[in-house]
């Protein structure tokens, strides 16, 4: 099957949705099918085989952030090139509200569309102002694909329609194979995740950090990731913060060893998450988990099953949750074994599948994708020849 | 006098412009839905042929073949109006014998019975894929075609008011233990 995939934000900088797509590629491109992503990227960034670059990503304030968006007549021209010359079976479309690559795609081609919205942002106002021109263009998507069952929910709340729930896909095996690292191992809490971004928690952990080192004096805590350490431990009390180890940005495989390594792994969010991959990460590499009781956490965590929940921005509730998980073995066991089994179901090989499931559902009985002629005025009056 | 009649025409000329865009607009919905309806029936039909073959091979006790061999049978040849029903009793159907996973065992253990189970559990989760994909479809072409400028002008031409694809989809717990994730 020839299938293009459209990226919204920028290859070049690291992110949840680029390295999904790029896992998706490399999935299916091992199974045999021709994959060619279309994603923002600087034009001297080095970029695999199957990706092509739309152009560089321009900074606009949007949403409340400033994010790297493509739009414009140059990057439009791009995307209609890109469709032309691939002549694709079916494209996926990522995250086609953004108003980046996903909605011209999406404007300019015509056939099977498969979009999957990662993000469960409630409809901002930029959007609702926005609909009857958005509308036209997500009307062509012939298959939506959410994240997980609470983004499905948002979204259908919001937008109208329907979507199937496919999981995010996670090598599990890279996670389980990992050699765990010695001086990471001997009690220590794991958290991975921007320092200096609020929404990620580690406010939260820092509040319940006291407690948890008073109660168990040999826990450590490990954090990777991005950010100002200095300001961030800047709450605790200065002899707690020689027990805080900072690792800075870690690579793939760090990150796996890591996992690997702790004794229990916290994810402290405090919303905005539709999915959650961290946490099948952490359970793939047999970390046992405590996650904050957001519904997306709570779903991939099978309710409370396969890993602990606390009160969300709740310190207390996450010290006492961590000091029990900490002097309990067993139950660290317990998690860690029902953790193993129930992330088999993200593993690439069944969302894989899920998702070409789609791609074939849509396919059969459509013609291929093609550029959407009709958006041409002179297409409109008759005036070419189709 | 001649500005105003200028302007007249100009105000026409934009509304059959976006008029037409939305009957353009329409007819892709349209499409859309003919082409989910045509992936539905293939995944329908896929289902049916795959529970008839496993109810005629032998692999499943007598009392268990003729009850999949007749839902199977009985949606392959029911009428348009009788779709619905016909396919959800096969549902039920397939259900009430791949409800333990020793069964689905036992079918893969018979020879070529592992290619059949994963061809059913294929098609069991594909259905309501294809059914969620087409009433999608329906709802985006129903919300269009009640819109005042579609009924006032009649941009739906003849094509007859879409109907979403109602029935009871579910899959068997042992066929399909991740799909609830």
């Amino acid at each position: 099957m020839k299938i293009g995939i459209v990226c919204p934000y920028s290859w070049d900088v690291p992110g949840g949705v680029q390295f999904h797509i790029r896992d998706l590629a490399e999935h299916l491109i091992r199974l045999g099918h021709e994959v060619s992503v279309l994603a923002p990227a600087d034009d001297e960034t080095p970029l695999p085989p199957y990706v092509v670059s739309a152009g560089r990503a321009v900074p606009v304030p949007y949403n409340g952030s400033v994010a790297r968006l493509n739009f414009g007549f140059l990057s439009a021209a791009r995307v209609r090139r890109w469709l032309h010359d691939g002549t694709f079976d079916v494209i996926h479309i990522h995250e086609p509200t953004s108003p980046s690559l996903g909605l011209l795609a999406c404007w300019a081609a015509q056939g099977p569309i498969v979009a999957t919205f990662h993000t469960s942002n409630p409809r901002s106002r930029a959007m609702v102002a926005a609909y009857p021109i958005l509308q036209p263009a997500l009307e062509k998507i012939s298959a939506r694909i959410a994240v997980s069952e609470y983004a499905r929910r948002t979204f259908v709340e919001h937008l109208g329609g329907d979507a199937v729930v496919i999981p995010n896909g996670v090598d599990v095996d890279f996670f389980a194979k990992a050699e765990p690292k010695p001086e990471w191992q001997g009690e220590t809490i794991g958290f991975i995740g921007r320092i200096d971004e609020p929404r990620k928690g580690l406010p939260v952990l820092m509040k319940a950090l006291p407690q948890i080192f008073a109660e168990r004096p040999n826990a450590r805590l490990l954090v990777a990731g991005r950010g100002d350490e200095d300001e961030a431990v800047a709450t605790l009390p200065a002899e707690l913060r020689s027990r805080v180890e900072f690792l800075g940005m870690v690579s793939d495989e760090d990150k796996a060893r890591l996992l690997r390594s702790v004794d229990l792994y916290v994810a402290p969010n405090t919303g905005g998450e539709s999915f959650g991959i961290i946490l099948v990460e952490a359970m793939s590499a047999g970390a046992p988990v405590l996650a904050s009781d957001l519904d997306a956490f709570a779903q991939v965590l099978d309710q409370g099953a396969a890993g602990d929940l606390f009160g969300n921005e709740d310190a207390d509730s996450l010290a006492k949750a961590a000091v029990r998980l900490l002097a309990d073995p067993e139950r660290r066991e317990g998690l860690r074994e029902r953790g193993s089994a129930h992330v088999r179901r993200f593993d690439w090989s069944t969302v894989g599948a899920d998702i070409l499931a789609v791609y074939e559902t849509v396919t059969d009985g459509a013609a291929s994708v093609a550029e959407d002629e009709r958006s041409g005025l002179r297409a409109r009056f008759g005036l070419t020849r189709t | 006098m001649t500005s105003t009649l200028i302007w007249i025409a100009v105000a026409l000329f934009a509304i059959g412009l976006y008029l037409s865009w939305t009957a353009g607009r329409l007819d892709r919905l349209h499409a859309r839905i003919d082409a989910a309806r045509a992936a539905l029936d293939a995944q329908l039909l896929r289902r049916a042929s795959v529970a008839q073959e496993l109810a005629t091979s032998g692999v499943l006790d007598p009392a268990a073949s003729i009850v999949l061999y007749e839902a199977a049978h009985a949606a392959r040849q029911a009428e348009e109006e009788q779709r619905e029903v016909a396919e959800s009793e096969l549902s039920q159907a397939l259900r009430a014998i791949f409800g333990e996973i020793q069964q689905v065992e036992a079918v893969r253990e018979a020879p070529g019975g592992d290619e059949a189970a994963t061809e059913l559990a294929a098609a069991v989760r594909r259905v309501p894929m294809a059914r969620r994909f087409h009433n999608d479809s329906v709802r985006a072409a129903r919300a269009l075609r009640r819109h005042r400028k579609v009924r006032w002008f009649r941009l739906a031409g003849h094509a007859p008011f879409p109907m979403a694809f109602e029935m009871d989809d579910e899959p068997p717990v042992a066929l399909a233990d991740r799909a609830a994730s």
